[in-house]
């Protein structure tokens, strides 16, 4: 291996402007923290959202405190918000964008994105389909309020929901954030094909970057149809168009089977990353190997693979041909294969480790348990006679709330916690962390326990009042618990915030490796400069050697020569 | 800002190239979401027959041809500027795009026709796939114009040949709109 010394005219950019360094940076660094950043304010909205929405139901038609009196119509658009932008603009950005654009250069060992520039308009195509957003709010009609998932006949004329623009706003800001996530994905995969550091074969990627690489191919071979039918669904709102109207020959079902087709692989679009960063942060605080490393990569393009051939199973009560139901339901159930290896592997890493429960640890920990939780039930939704039963009641809700929830708060909470000194050069508070991993798990809990009762007791999802349903009215008591629940929920967040500002004002500077991990980022300055390594890593082994006897210390970082010069030609 | 680095590529493939395959790799399920739900659509109802007959087939013959043609001469440009041949980059890169407008303006008369004689889009459920599929492949032929204008201008100022793998990548994208009408012509104009 050749010492891979930098041109130190490369490496010392010079001095950038605020508005370049800041605003319309293309430096990936930059760009991860602005999508970092843009994620957790919609998660404030999205968040806010549900508390009103959760008012609604325990005290249905009584003033909001705060917000006020919630009309059904109004209701029926805070849902569908809430959905979208949690999914859309929470989850994808701080999972996908945010994460991916800042590990991935940095631990392959490479000093940038592959398409700098082309990075930076991702980014503000995804602001500016934000700004689109959060402005169907405001039009006349108000935002839009078909469901998340935009069912037609339902989403396709105006006159159906009384929402104008803002149903043509959300489909805009679906086409931008689409296309965003697009031009993504292609510097993803370019940079990780052709960037990384020498010595860093595809098989000593870090786990996370394997998770995110294969997110971002399922998001693009996945999203094709979803862009075509938005800009179906779009033609039949503007120019009268009737691909999903029957009474003009189209067919409401062509938008379920596209929007689905899309719909489920994000779901995994949204887990692996979420997966990947609890992979990264429990073999650091267990001072072990990732057990079956290869196994979970395998396992990951499998389920990958299997993530488009499922869709269906979301439509088992939508009138499609019966005889397709067995199918997906057998292809849904195998999906959860792949799933259970990377969990028992997960189980396999810890067993036995020697662990510290530092806060990442606690929300990886945390998001493990409350993902297994989330896939039992999802073997329930899963197979079409009790799908029949459950659909669209609360069941399902608490289900997919127990799958992203972990994926995206817990995990992404650990990721935050665990790279939180690399990205922006401060330690976080450890007893605001614990505080506030204590306060979110039982909480969570609290909410979505119940909720499952809620479901089973027949509680559709999507209603305004439920105390209309003579058979709703005992589980009336739950509902108030469950909106307690949510509400200290999302008061306990509180923490989280005051802790980053602390933080960041803090003094407690990060050192370059506060976790003593192996893979390549710790070994740059925190935060690292533009440019990212002084010189160019060189690559020696995988990303887990931990507790290695050959090493002296427990860990083995990824471009650290073993003493004897034998050892490191290997 | 540079925008070489000291990592070697890995691949040996461009990354220019790479990304444009990863792009054609995502737009291919956008026409194949939309193709397969006319399939569909199709199977399942009667009637479409009688639409397609009012589509003028002979111009849609004629923009099959222009496109053909462009699709070789954006071949013959890139040959071009491989061989460090501007003027003959150019002539071929500006031959493309007339012929890519030459595409469009038919296209434009086509719908301009079809709209006076009152096949709008709201028209059913066939001349809704027709306006959506043919308008979005439109907007592609319009974003493949512009990037070939932007690469003819390059080329005419003689600073092209240094970049070749751009008129490749160009080149790659406007084999995709050309062979996504191979598909729309007919589905939409012969059955």
């Amino acid at each position: 291996m050749t010492d891979a010394a930098v041109d130190p005219e490369r490496t010392h950019h010079h001095k950038l402007g605020f508005w370049r360094t800041y605003v319309f940076s293309t430096d990936h660094k930059t760009i991860a923290r602005q999508y970092l950043t843009l994620g957790l304010l919609w998660a404030i909205v999205g968040g806010l959202l549900t508390y009103s929405m959760r008012w609604q139901l325990a005290y249905p038609e009584t003033e909001v405190p705060g917000w006020g009196f919630i009309a059904p119509d109004v209701y029926n658009a805070l849902v569908t918000m809430h959905g979208t932008i949690m999914v859309f603009f929470v989850a994808m950005p701080i999972l996908l964008a945010a994460f991916g654009n800042f590990l991935i250069p940095l631990m392959i060992g490479a000093q940038d994105m592959a398409f700098p520039r082309l990075n930076m308009l991702s980014f503000w195509v995804f602001a500016t389909a934000s700004v689109v957003l959060l402005s169907s709010f405001f039009v006349p009609g108000g935002a839009a309020a078909a469901g998340w998932t935009g069912y037609p006949p339902l989403s396709a004329k105006a006159e159906y929901t009384g929402v104008g623009w803002g149903m043509n706003l959300w489909l805009l800001a679906l086409a931008l954030e689409f296309a965003s996530f697009l031009m993504g994905g292609v510097n993803f995969l370019t940079t990780t094909m052709n960037m990384r550091a020498p010595g860093m074969t595809f098989f000593r990627l870090p786990l996370i970057i394997w998770m995110e690489l294969t997110a971002a191919v399922i998001f693009m071979l996945s999203v094709g149809p979803l862009i075509a039918g938005a800009v179906m669904l779009l033609m039949d709102r503007i120019l009268g168009t009737t691909f999903y109207l029957p009474e003009g020959g189209g067919e409401p079902l062509l938008w379920q089977h596209l929007f689905w087709f899309f719909g489920h692989p994000e779901v995994y679009v949204l887990l692996l990353p979420g997966l990947g960063i609890v992979l990264e942060v429990i073999t650091v605080f267990g001072r072990k190997p990732v057990f079956g490393y290869r196994t979970i990569i395998y396992s990951t393009i499998v389920a990958g693979f299997l993530s488009f051939i499922v869709w269906a199973h979301h439509q088992f009560v939508s009138g499609m041909d019966p005889r397709l139901a067995m199918p997906f339901s057998i292809t849904t159930i195998i999906i959860s294969v792949p799933f259970a290896i990377v969990i028992f592997a997960i189980i396999a890493t810890l067993w036995r480790a020697s662990i510290t429960f530092a806060t990442p640890m606690l929300f990886a920990v945390g998001a493990l348990g409350v993902f297994i939780f989330g896939g039992l039930t999802g073997i329930f939704n899963g197979s079409a006679p009790v799908d029949i039963y459950v659909h669209d009641t609360y069941f399902v809700v608490a289900h997919f709330h127990y799958t992203l929830f972990s994926a995206v708060f817990f995990g992404g909470f650990a990721g935050i916690y665990f790279w939180f000194p690399k990205m922006f050069g401060r330690m976080m508070n450890e007893a605001l962390g614990k505080i506030h991993f204590w306060f979110t798990f039982i909480l969570f809990n609290s909410v979505f326990i119940p909720m499952h009762l809620v479901g089973l007791r027949g509680m559709m999802r999507r209603i305004a009042n439920p105390m209309q349903y003579e058979f709703l009215k005992p589980l009336q008591p739950l509902n108030q618990f469950i909106t307690l629940a949510a509400i200290v929920l999302l008061l306990s967040q509180i923490a989280f915030v005051i802790n980053v500002f602390w933080s960041l004002a803090g003094r407690k500077a990060a050192e370059r490796n506060p976790w003593q991990a192996n893979t390549l980022e710790w070994s740059a300055e925190s935060p690292p400069p533009h440019g990212n390594f002084a010189t160019t890593p060189v690559v020696y082994r995988g990303p887990y050697e931990y507790s290695s006897p050959e090493a002296a210390d427990d860990w083995l970082a990824q471009n650290q020569p073993l003493v004897t010069a034998k050892a490191a030609r290997q | 800002m540079t925008t070489h680095t000291a990592t070697a590529s890995q691949t040996a493939i461009p990354s220019a190239k790479t990304g444009t395959w990863w792009f054609l790799a995502s737009e291919i399920p956008v026409f194949g979401g939309l193709i397969a739900s006319y399939v569909v659509l199709r199977l399942g109802g009667g009637g479409w027959a009688e639409a397609v007959s009012h589509v003028n087939f002979s111009l849609g013959l004629v923009n099959t041809f222009l496109l053909l043609t462009s699709s070789m001469t954006i071949v013959m440009a890139f040959a071009a500027v491989q061989d460090n041949n501007p003027q003959r980059t150019g002539a071929f890169l500006g031959l493309t795009v007339l012929l890519g407008l030459g595409f469009l303006v038919i296209k434009a008369i086509e719908y301009s026709t079809e709209i006076t004689h009152g096949f709008v889009p709201s028209s059913g459920i066939f001349w809704s796939f027709y306006y959506g599929m043919t308008g979005l492949h439109a907007l592609h032929v319009l974003a493949g114009i512009s990037v070939n204008l932007v690469l003819w201008v390059t080329a005419l100022r003689g600073s092209l040949a240094q970049h070749s793998y751009r008129v490749e990548a160009a080149g790659l994208y406007w084999h995709f709109v050309d062979i996504i009408w191979i598909f729309l012509f007919p589905l939409l104009y012969l059955t």
